[in-house]
């Protein structure tokens, strides 16, 4: 009989991850953090307690069993932990690497309230890892339905909407505008936070359940939503285009030559491979002294790119302080390391021309943070007398993204005010049949929070298809089944025989 | 058959060269003024190109190139009938708008020609009177004078030698027609930008609307990057998915003129590289498709 788990029993220090030596790292794209070794991942799972609250699940935005995944990495079941994850995450490997645990499950660890908690990403991705080098796929006997389901986007969102449909049976096809598909995942998320070969990798796995994917195809200009219902024979479609349409600050040299969204530098860095110009076409615009505005994950994700691009310096400018810096812990953290100079408490206010065209210099001033605004957040006011300039030849705003115009050009959904499509709370537009979710309905956000919204339309969906799951309770016409110690108090007093 | 498929080829010069390309829902959807981004191969990068013409019947787009750079030049040497390209979107941009007037002048300067032929044929088939002035450097390098003499009422051809038509550049031709005719309600200018930018000065006085269709540098097209911003009117668009037809009267010429030349060096790189490689494997007969090399073509 093992001895029960306490605080004291377990391993106190969390176990460290091997990453790549700061100064070598910024100049290679391989991935900063080499993931657990399989002793590592199981000197980690002993820390988790087991704890009967269980407040991790309830922090995760799509709820996957947590202790549960843990427990079978305990039992060194493995196969049974990567199960236990796809049940409701699909992709273990991206979220483990991407997701801000610090602020969902990892942040209401009852072992961090007194020692570091449990590192639950880590060991999701630890787990991922070894599905995608063992070439573990679930793909259980799908029943198919007759239903066709087109998905726009291929990023998290309609990748998400996607797995779930096909599981249910329906023939899905995604259409994707770009080239190759993944969204985001692809253009957004640089190699060393997130290779390639593992959104390959889980491409891939949803084309062995039987998904489609269309590239090259811009839905809303090739042929819109309601021809897709109307002609091209889709019973429902679900949209997760996203939200890029970078916003741009409107200071006075904004449109030199040295200044570019960082969805720009991105895109022609991940998806582009202009990072191996001259062998690949797409040029890059070089910066000797690099400054980026804006503190999110973006921003992280350019800053440490211009590293490895060869600049000098790279500066990260932020008009508030540290605190409200959006970004992910450990982003921050690895900047730092790798030499990201931040300047806190800095906003632009000019870009000055070299007479050339290109960018000489940034004129910022100092901030103060002063009340706060309708966000919650102090609002950053100027400092009087303190501009300064810094010396940089490349400026790159990563200051957030605004609705992406096409659906709203093209089709007769419903906006929002401002720009973005307009949902119920089941995740349904305006459109019958139609379904939104991700960055294109809440603004810029997650990729977990996408991988969420898709799962929430897959359900609205199934439910609009007439779809039954049959594992699962659905809602009785007044309302969701309340469950009493896991009873259904209308069946309290059945006796549930299970025919095996 | 495989995806994108390129089904004819025409060379009208040393340089500038059509491909017709299948695509039968692209061929349905495709309206004047709207554009694609191509991709040639694996390793290319995504350019605009606009949609010269297309055929719903047939289930193609016709795309008339001009092989400036590496990219252009790389096509113009592989773009064979039965090759394919790597990647094909569209079709992209807010389609021309075509509204019901009485009397339209067309100007196409150089490339500018083949996207303006669609919109000259949507006024036409809108019932207007539509006069078209086209200009070229010189007379070999006139190509669809025929096509575009078909959809016009009045036409003007101009070179800047002499050798056909008017002499001088596509300025004279607009000054001309619009001597010939004072009631012109609407104006569509396509060319380079210098171009465009003295069409919207020989307009201005007439307060003569006129439609440019601009051509910054792109990547996605999708309004997700925003490397193709121009400023019209003091406020920033983007070309891809505002675009890409401005009133000429309020863009910022100069910005986007500046802004074209951002990635010069590498330009330059790359198609010195190009030549370099070409030399390299012997094969200079090619950059210039020849009757020896390429009978079908001629």
């Amino acid at each position: 009989m093992a001895k029960k788990k306490t605080i004291r029993t377990i391993p106190q220090q969390r176990t460290p991850m091997r990453e790549q030596d700061p100064q070598v790292r910024a100049g290679n794209f391989d991935e900063v953090a080499c993931g657990y070794r399989l002793e590592d991942a199981l000197l980690e799972a002993e820390r988790c307690l087991m704890c009967p609250e269980q407040p991790c699940i309830a922090g995760c935005p799509v709820n996957i069993n947590i202790p549960g995944f843990i427990a079978k990495i305990l039992d060194k079941d493995y196969r049974g932990a990567y199960d236990t994850i796809t049940a409701t995450n699909l992709l273990p490997a991206v979220c483990g690497r991407v997701c801000p645990q610090e602020s969902q499950c990892e942040g209401v660890c009852n072992v961090g309230d007194s020692l570091e908690p449990v590192a639950i990403g880590r060991l999701e991705r630890f787990v991922g890892d070894v599905a995608i080098e063992q070439k573990w796929t679930n793909v259980p006997y799908i029943e198919p339905s007759r239903h066709r389901v087109g998905i726009v986007g291929s990023g998290p969102a309609g990748m998400a909407c996607a797995a779930d449909m096909a599981k249910a049976g329906c023939d899905v096809t995604v259409y994707e505008a770009f080239h190759q598909p993944g969204g985001v995942l692809r253009y957004g998320i640089p190699d060393f936070r997130l290779p390639n070969t593992v959104i390959d990798a889980e491409i891939r796995n949803l084309e062995k359940l039987g998904v489609k994917f269309e590239c090259n195809t811009l839905v809303g200009r090739l042929f819109s939503i309601e021809q897709m219902k109307d002609e091209l024979g889709f019973d429902a479609v679900f949209i997760g285009t996203g939200a890029g349409y970078p916003a741009m600050l409107d200071i006075p040299g904004d449109s030199l030559n040295g200044v570019l969204s960082a969805n720009e530098l991105l895109t022609r860095c991940n998806l582009m491979r202009a990072r191996e110009f001259p062998s690949f076409d797409t040029p890059l615009p070089h910066g000797k002294r690099v400054a980026v505005v804006g503190a999110g994950n973006t921003a992280m994700d350019a800053t440490r790119v211009s590293l490895r691009l060869g600049a000098d310096k790279v500066y990260c400018v932020y008009r508030r302080s540290r605190t409200e810096c959006p970004a992910r812990a450990e982003e921050v953290h690895h900047a730092e390391q790798e030499g990201v100079e931040f300047h806190w408490l800095t906003n632009p206010v000019e870009i000055l021309d070299d007479g050339k065209g290109g960018v000489r210099a940034m004129r910022c001033v100092t901030m103060q943070l002063g009340e706060p605004d309708d966000s919650g957040r102090r609002r950053p006011v100027p400092v009087e007398g303190s501009e300064h300039e810094l010396e940089v030849d490349l400026v790159v705003f990563a200051i957030g993204t605004n609705a992406n115009p096409i659906m709203g050009q093209t089709s007769t959904l419903k906006l929002n005010k401002r720009g973005y499509i307009a949902t119920d709370d089941d995740l349904a537009t305006s459109i019958p049949g139609v379904y939104a979710g991700g960055d294109i309905v809440t603004g810029a956000a997650t990729v977990i929070q996408a991988m969420g919204a898709g799962r929430k339309a897959a359900r609205s969906m199934k439910a609009y298809l007439g779809i039954r799951d049959a594992n699962a309770p659905y809602a009785t016409e007044r309302g969701v089944v309340e469950r009493w110690f896991g009873i259904d108090p209308r069946e309290r007093n059945h006796v549930r025989i299970r025919i095996a | 058959m495989s995806k994108f498929e390129i089904v004819a080829r025409e060379d009208f010069s040393d340089v500038t060269y059509l491909l017709k390309v299948r695509h039968p829902l692209m061929a349905r959807a495709a309206r004047p003024g709207q554009f694609v981004i191509v991709m040639a191969t694996e390793h290319g990068e995504r350019i605009p190109l606009t949609i010269a013409d297309f055929d719903a019947y047939e289930g193609t787009i016709t795309l008339v190139i001009q092989a400036v750079g590496k990219s252009t030049r790389e096509m113009q040497q592989s773009c064979r009938v039965g090759t394919s390209l790597h990647a094909l979107v569209g079709p992209m941009g807010i389609p021309s708008p075509i509204p019901k007037v009485k009397k339209v002048l067309c100007v196409g300067g150089g490339l500018g020609v083949a996207p303006t032929f669609p919109q000259a044929r949507a006024f036409q088939q809108s019932g207007a009177y539509v006069i078209g002035v086209v200009g070229f450097r010189s007379r070999d390098l006139v190509f669809w004078d025929d096509k575009y003499r078909s959809v016009c009422d009045d036409f003007i051809l101009c070179t800047d030698d002499g050798s056909a038509g008017l002499k001088g550049h596509v300025g004279i031709g607009i000054k001309a027609a619009l001597e010939r005719h004072p009631d012109i309600e609407e104006c569509v200018a396509i060319g380079p930008p210098i171009m465009m930018k003295a069409a919207a000065e020989a307009t201005r006085a007439a307060r003569i609307r006129t439609m440019v269709s601009l051509n910054p540098l792109m990547v996605d097209g999708t309004g997700m990057c925003g490397g193709c911003r121009v400023r019209v009117g003091g406020e920033v668009k983007f070309a891809c998915v505002d675009g890409p037809d401005f009133d000429g009267h309020r863009v910022d010429f100069d910005d986007l003129m500046q802004r074209l030349a951002r990635f010069k060096d590498e330009e330059k790189v790359a198609l010195d590289r190009w030549v370099e490689t070409c030399r390299m494997f012997d094969r200079e007969e090619v950059l210039r498709p020849s009757r020896a090399t390429d009978p079908e073509l001629f």
